[in-house]
């Protein structure tokens, strides 16, 4: 992962897409979200979703998902540049999410993140705070999830 | 089943809903799955994290705050789903063995103008742990039908 030193606003990331199949949808569903709309295919296009529908909180999930791979490469690519590996801190969480158009069985989303804001912390002055949109996009194109999240990312001379 | 029409939702206290346990198999599985970073996966790497422990991932804990949602009252009431969530605060981490309770308010409840046959409920919904300590705090709306006479009625 990059320090807040090394983070533009402005700056975006492809982080790869997901593809929710009606198995991967119900299995979700049946755990966390049992709603009538995201565990049967007849139910789903009765719905205002008009098919089979994952949970937002199935879509969301996934995002994380390949914000964690991005990570892992991120830090990979660091690591193999002899670069010292920035180690972010947890998510304080959220705001603006939006489940802009239903996510149904067999569509793959497309997800990126773009940096919209950055501060530091004053009260820990080793941190900054960044907020990036992270964004899901349909294979038509079409946006599908937005969502405002913060971070806390570790300030590149402030460590010791 | 659905008994819960838009009119059931007055703005105020809903109910407190849970207990719900969150087990370290659970916790682990969910972050093998959609959130594999150390402090959701490996004792040891979570020890020296910020959150000194091993954690539930915060999308976990969503997830069973819609679970606990959906088993205290979305389960019978006639939603038709959500159009997103205005914030959302992770206060607290998840650990294993946590025993859930849920707060949920009505903070607002009006018809829809654009779909007259319903309403749009913005709830927030408090997750705390069995010491009381608030772990998750959220609000968003969900979009649920109006009772058909009062929608007919409206419209008429």
């Amino acid at each position: 992962m990059r320090f807040f030193e090394d983070i533009e606003v402005g700056q975006r990331r492809e982080l790869g897409s997901f593809t929710f199949t009606a198995d991967g949808i119900k299995k979700f569903a049946a755990q966390f979200d049992p709603q009538p709309f995201h565990l049967d295919e007849e139910e789903g296009r009765k719905s205002l979703f008009g098919g089979l529908a994952a949970s937002g909180w199935h879509v969301g999930s996934a995002c994380m998902k390949l914000l964690v791979a991005d990570g892992l490469r991120q830090a990979r690519e660091a690591a193999a540049r002899g670069e010292k590996v920035a180690v972010w801190g947890p998510s304080p969480g959220f705001r603006e999410l939006r489940w802009i158009r239903p996510v149904l069985a067999g569509d793959t989303v497309h997800f990126a993140s773009e940096v919209e804001s950055m501060r530091t912390s004053s009260s820990r002055p080793e941190w900054g705070i960044l907020e990036a949109r992270n964004t899901g996009t349909n294979q038509r194109g079409e946006p599908v999830f937005s969502v405002l999240a913060t971070a806390f990312v570790p300030r590149r001379n402030r460590n010791a | 089943m659905t008994s819960l029409a838009f009119e059931d939702f007055k703005p105020g206290h809903l109910g407190r809903f849970g207990p719900r346990g969150v087990t370290r198999e659970e916790i682990l599985a969910f972050a093998a799955e959609f959130d594999p970073q150390p402090m959701h996966l490996d004792e040891e790497a979570a020890s020296r994290s910020m959150l000194k422990g091993l954690s539930g991932s915060g999308w976990h804990l969503c997830s069973v705050i819609m679970r606990m949602m959906f088993d205290a009252f979305i389960g019978r009431t006639a939603s038709l789903g959500s159009p997103g969530v205005n914030e959302l605060r992770w206060l607290a981490p998840l650990r294993p063995g946590d025993e859930l309770t849920l707060d949920v308010e009505v903070t607002e409840a009006r018809v829809s103008r654009s779909r007259p046959a319903t309403g749009i409920v913005t709830l927030k919904a408090v997750v705390s742990n069995a010491a009381g300590q608030a772990l998750c705090e959220m609000v968003s709306p969900i979009i649920v039908r109006r009772r058909e006479d009062a929608a007919s009625g409206q419209a008429g």
